[in-house]
């Protein structure tokens, strides 16, 4: 039998996913109309022998969590469960803490999922090539390639290209190391925890010779990246699987748009019910658009390509949108003009108002491109950025709000660019 | 009765309207600012105009020809082979405007007003000296050259350049009428009027000053042409309110040509000029905007302080603002917001202009 481990983080994660992890935990954000989470789940539960799916992070249980975890646990007929960890353990340090849960049943493999990227997870493919190379024992890391500058943002993995064995791996590097990148999605057998426990006991030690120790380090947080994979390197223990399947981070709110577009793009070959379609007495639509069958769109709004509507969406008419995520509850109001942008939830766009940002895609001219993960500010000026309302925004009538970031229950009376509005 | 009006060069500063069309030509309220003047004067019994130019323009000349059938006048373009200035073309147009003893009036072709021709004549004729000049109040004299007259008799005592204390609020405004007598002062060179001849004529106590009443404003840039359109059309709500469209959509003072089309769900106004054959469609919101002849925008599209020209074409939800002005047969592609772009004639714009600037 399998499980998969997801790892969700924690509240204090996300910061870069502001103002709209105020709202709702960064993965159960949605993207292409359905939860981050739900993108892994569903690419587990495709894998066969899957029994049980563990979400481990550090969110208090809350309502939200509850609802995806009980629907989730419905739909696909699995155990979904979430282990929380009593502080931020890092990456490894969480699933060894939880390791007797995901043991119990005795699972010959698991794999090990970061939430934060979105892919087309090849699951099935990292269990084949397990079993071709070598023994049964091996652990995998799923790999893509990255641009040479780009990779330095990444886990920097060197194989043996003959036998895909990991010969070295590095995190975030300061200089050129490989472009083969750490995708965050892992293969492991249980002998992994003995690894990860050999690490905890020699961090256990440090701290008890440490007199210097301030009491916060603790020996049970360990990084899978730099605490396991460094050592594992060249031990005959470690493989990469390489994918050229579209894959990204989902750090920024700005990558939100960019992860939809991917699955968006997905859904013909895995859900094409969840693309809408040109119909008679329906809105326009260009592209791939998820639209949720609550929302309620004026036939001469024309939408995509690159939409995602959500529950109780109110579009009026002669709406454009393209390019954007709009969240539950949110009212454009006729005439209205939204690109590049994410809408909060409950948020009310006037008429004729236009609220737009600058994509931050990947160099369409480099295949190997990823997101950069901006920051916000460069030369003390805002990048710009896709633009953001926070729920509950509230845009007056024919202004523009441009490259811009709204926090929740704001009401504008007038025009904004390139600005953070408190 | 002899009018002359000093047209001048390529009206750089309305570019680039004025690559397409001479500046005389150019439409504003949906009838070229020449005409504004030319029918005035000829309402106060002007009927010989000598147009002071210093380019020939075959579409300035063959216009002329016609509206010198319709309006029944004669209009002569008297060319500068150098820039004269503002006072030399007077010399050169000498012999025209010496061949009787009336007046005549002179006036700069950017300004737009109730032009008060039979008052000036009034004016001039009452106080029997060589020169009157209009002035108009504003409310920042110390940005213009201010005259500083004689509360009620008008006579100028002297002119002050961009004042730094307070000395008066009245400025000329452009319009002059003059006795022939007047044309002894200046030679066939390039010479300044305001410079170098009024303040002259002041000293010898023969200028005297005539305070507009109404509106005033000089329409030689796009962003004074837009407030010029404001004044003008308050100023036909006044005078001539049913010229002015009104009924659900329109907002304000707006005035549409007839064979203008506009669809369903627009909000058009306040102060919206819309030219023959411009066609808005479905949902357009527009205020403050001028729209020339055959311009197309289309549906949900929205547009403050802008002027559109001749035959261009907006796309859907476009966003227009802050003194855009396209050219001729300029092409705007749908979802772009343009934020003070100046666009020369026959581009096609694919990118969005978020800042201002020219794209050649």
């Amino acid at each position: 039998m399998l499980k998969a481990v997801i790892l969700i983080g924690g509240p204090q994660k996300g910061t870069r996913f502001r103002p709209l992890s105020f709202e709702v935990p960064k993965p159960l954000f949605p993207v292409a109309g359905v939860p981050t989470l739900q993108h892994h789940i569903e690419a587990c539960v495709k894998v066969p022998n899957m029994k049980e799916i563990l979400l481990i992070g550090f969110y208090q249980p809350n309502e939200e969590l509850n609802r995806f975890l009980s629907s989730a646990q419905q739909e696909f007929k699995i155990p979904v469960r979430y282990l929380q960890e009593y502080a931020a353990l890092g990456t490894g340090g969480g699933i060894y803490h939880f390791r007797d849960q995901i043991l119990s049943g005795s699972p010959q493999q698991f794999f090990v999922l970061n939430a934060d990227v979105c892919s087309e997870f090849p699951l099935e493919d990292m269990l084949r090539f397990q079993k071709e190379h070598g023994d049964a024992h091996s652990f995998i890391i799923l790999a893509t390639t990255a641009n040479r500058k780009q990779s330095l943002n990444y886990g920097c993995i060197v194989e043996n290209e003959h036998t895909s064995e990991v010969l070295h791996y590095v995190e975030k590097p300061s200089t050129f190391v490989s472009d083969i990148i750490n995708c965050g999605i892992y293969l492991f057998t249980p002998e992994i925890f003995q690894h990860i426990g050999a690490v905890f006991r020699k961090n256990q030690q440090d701290v008890m010779l440490d007199e210097q120790c301030n009491g916060w380090q603790r020996a049970e947080v360990i990084r899978l990246e730099q605490d396991i994979f460094t050592a594992l390197a060249a031990q005959e223990k470690l493989y990469v699987y390489k994918t050229d399947r579209f894959w990204s981070q989902i750090k920024s709110a700005g990558s939100a748009i960019y992860a939809s577009r991917l699955y968006l793009n997905q859904y013909h070959k895995t859900h094409p019910e969840r693309l809408a379609t040109n119909k008679d007495g329906g809105p326009k639509i260009i592209g791939n658009v998820y639209v949720h069958p609550t929302a309620n769109i004026d036939p001469t709004a024309v939408l995509g390509p690159n939409v995602s509507i959500g529950t109780g969406v109110t579009i009026g008419a002669g709406v454009r949108v393209r390019e954007s995520i709009i969240l539950h509850g949110a009212t454009l109001q006729d005439h209205s003009c939204v690109l590049n942008s994410i809408i909060g939830w409950d948020s009310t766009i006037g008429k004729w108002a236009r609220v737009e940002g600058t994509p931050s895609d990947p160099n369409p001219n480099d295949p190997y491109a990823k997101i950069d993960s901006e920051t916000l500010f460069r030369d003390g000026k805002l990048t710009p950025s896709i633009t953001i309302l926070g729920c509950n925004v509230t845009i007056p009538s024919e202004v523009i709000i441009l490259n811009s970031i709204v926090l929740p229950h704001k009401d504008l009376n007038r025009s904004f660019k390139n600005q953070i509005i408190l | 009765m002899k009018a002359l009006i000093l047209v001048g060069g390529y009206g750089t500063r309305l570019r680039p309207l004025t690559l397409s069309v001479p500046k005389p030509l150019v439409e504003f309220c949906n009838k070229p600012i020449l005409l504004h003047q030319v029918e005035a004067l000829v309402k106060a019994g002007v009927r010989h105009v000598v147009l002071a130019v210093s380019y020939m323009s075959d579409l300035l000349e063959r216009e002329m020809k016609t509206q010198e059938q319709r309006l029944g006048i004669k209009i002569s373009l008297s060319h500068e082979k150098e820039p004269l200035g503002t006072a030399g073309p007077l010399a050169l147009a000498r012999e025209l405007l010496t061949d009787s003893d009336e007046p005549f009036f002179v006036l700069n072709s950017d300004v737009i007003c109730d032009f008060p021709f039979e008052d000036m004549l009034k004016f001039h004729k009452n106080h029997g000296k060589e020169g009157t000049i209009v002035v108009t109040k504003v409310e920042e004299p110390s940005k213009y050259g201010v005259v500083v007259y004689e509360g009620e008799t008008g006579r100028i005592h002297r002119f002050v350049e961009k004042p730094q204390v307070f000395v008066s609020n009245k400025i000329n405004a452009g319009m002059y009428i003059f006795s022939p007598s007047m044309l002894r002062r200046i030679q066939l060179r390039p010479t300044s009027i305001e410079k170098e001849i009024f303040p002259v004529m002041a000293e010898e106590g023969q200028l005297y000053a005539m305070e507009l009443q109404g509106f005033w404003m000089d329409i030689g840039q796009p962003k004074d042409f837009l407030t010029g359109m404001c004044m003008y059309l308050q100023s036909v709500r006044q005078n001539a309110p049913e010229r002015l469209r009104t009924g659900p959509g329109f907002l304000g003072n707006v005035l549409v040509d007839p064979t203008a089309v506009i669809g369903e769900n627009c909000t058009i106004g306040p102060n919206v000029t819309i030219g023959a054959g411009v066609v808005l469609e479905d949902g357009v919101r527009i205020k403050r905007c001028t729209v020339l002849k055959g311009a197309h925008i289309r549906s949900h599209s929205w547009l403050e302080s802008c002027i559109v020209g001749w035959s261009s074409s907006v796309g859907q939800w476009v966003r227009m603002e802050n003194v855009s002005v396209l050219g001729e047969d300029v092409i705007v592609s749908d979802e772009l917001y343009i934020n003070g772009a100046n666009v020369l004639p026959h581009k096609s714009i694919t990118d969005s202009v978020p800042e201002p600037r020219i794209i050649m």
